[in-house]
């Protein structure tokens, strides 16, 4: 196995290319775990925490520029306004310790259905960046997600960006396990509204062989919703709101939870991340946000 | 391969490190660094955590390639260093623990010093207020006990927190 350092963002590239069969880390939260189990002999581990553009984010005209290897804790220690769903997902993962290493781009490589970036990227419409010695290229993170763990990244492509467009409304994150601390999720939701068009989005997490959009809730709400003045909804349409979500999924009976509990969760999960936001969307904060 | 970084202030040099080793195994198997304890090796347990580059994290799942040239610094690093042929002087975070009671099996326990130790230093040592149970326990959420209950953890948490409020800000 050879240990390689780019220092710079041409040289990762290079180094990808070079070793199609070596393995990116960042902060080895799900690298090292397969080491250590002897679960993985990659030909090659690529080192990308030296790679400075990695670890940083910045403004991307009316975007947000998030560098894949910028760790959960800046994230929620910068981001909150900007992402604010994104944030509420970073605070839900593992403990403070992975939080100071694990980062989305690694979330994103990983690919893991009840991965916790997953559902706020979709909702919130954010696209992923992803750069070769061929190009750089664009893919939308609805798009970004292809079967079980298979992602658009091509085997000699690095995940350099996220891109997360301005908040234009409420958003939310919520996610259910056995504690609030160290849990893959039984089943996560992310909503966002976004007031300026007028649309709704949604993602949804570890009910499903991918994360993914529960389209016909999304277009149920954007209907019902009361863009004008945001009027609490009624309950039947609160509760057909969390059918449309639950019947979205296509989850599987496991360690963490049966199918039928993932959509029950779904449902709950999505009547009160509609609940919260009818309640920001009222108070205006998020116009502020 | 050879990994050279700076572990407690001392810089360190390991060879014959395999590129897919963790830092763990180097600072308990290749430089006499023992005090870091190896459990669970996927990042559950906390048992491993050091300040990597000022930041704690498990060092269970950081590369030994990862660490060339960064900084570290382990619970063997907490204490003072000795006075002229003195002993070791124990930092205020491991003489709550030891008066508190906070210590049964100790095998979790260099690894909630580290964590506890930085949350000291984040709050009371920057000048904030001292952390409260629910801060305590969202800073110690990964790092697992199974002898104590975590009570008196949380007690010497508490008391390390008010010693290190009458010691002064230093940041």
């Amino acid at each position: 196995m050879e240990f390689l350092r780019p220092s710079t963002l041409v040289e990762a590239l290079e180094a990808r290319s070079a070793h199609p069969d070596g393995v990116p880390i960042m902060g080895g939260t799900d690298v090292m775990v397969e080491l250590n189990f002897d679960k993985r002999r990659p030909s090659a581990l690529i080192d990308l925490t030296r790679v400075p553009e990695l670890a940083e984010w910045g403004v991307d005209g009316d975007r947000t520029r998030l560098g894949a290897g910028v760790p959960y804790t800046r994230i929620i220690e910068h981001l909150s306004g900007r992402a604010p769903a994104l944030a509420k997902a970073s605070r839900s993962v593992a403990s403070p310790q992975i939080r100071n290493r694990g980062t989305v781009g690694g979330n994103l490589g990983g690919a893991s259905p009840a991965g916790e970036c997953h559902p706020p990227l979709l909702a919130t419409d954010a696209e992923i960046e992803l750069a070769s010695v061929r190009g750089t290229r664009r893919v939308r993170a609805r798009d970004f997600y292809l079967s079980f763990r298979e992602t658009a990244l091509r085997a000699d492509e690095l995940i350099t960006a996220i891109l997360l467009p301005a908040p234009t409304g409420p958003q939310q994150f919520a996610k259910i396990g056995t504690r609030n601390a160290m849990v893959i999720a039984v089943a996560n939701f992310s909503l966002a509204l976004d007031t300026e068009n007028r649309r709704v989005g949604t993602g949804v997490g570890s009910a499903g062989p991918t994360p993914f959009r529960a389209e016909a809730a999304e277009e149920f709400l954007e209907a019902e919703f009361d863009w004008e003045d945001g009027r609490p909804l009624s309950e039947a349409v609160v509760t057909r709101f969390g059918e449309l979500v639950a019947a979205a999924a296509r989850p599987i009976d496991d360690q963490r939870g049966s199918a039928a509990y993932r959509r029950h969760t779904l449902a709950v999960m999505a009547r009160r991340a509609l609940s919260w936001s009818v309640t920001d969307y009222r108070k205006g904060s998020t116009r502020c946000a | 391969m050879r990994v050279s970084f700076n572990v407690n202030g001392e810089d360190v040099t390991a060879d014959n490190v395999w590129p897919g080793e963790s830092l763990l195994y180097v600072l308990r198997e290749r430089l006499g660094l023992p005090g870091s304890k190896n459990a669970c090796e996927q990042g559950e347990c906390g048992s491993c955590t050091v300040y990597f580059d000022g930041v704690t994290a498990c060092s269970c799942m950081i590369a030994a390639g990862q660490a060339e040239g960064r900084e570290v610094r382990t619970v063997e690093g907490l204490a003072e260093e000795p006075g002229k042929g003195g002993d070791r002087t124990l930092s205020t975070v491991q003489e709550a623990f030891v008066e508190a009671g906070a210590v049964q099996c100790g095998f979790c326990t260099p690894g909630l010093l580290v964590q506890t130790d930085d949350l000291i230093e984040r709050t009371v040592g920057a000048g904030r207020a001292a952390p409260d149970d629910s801060e305590i326990r969202e800073a110690l959420a990964g790092n697992l006990c199974r002898c104590t209950g975590y009570e008196k953890i949380i007690d010497a948490v508490h008391l390390a927190a008010e010693r290190r409020a009458a010691a002064g800000s230093t940041s």
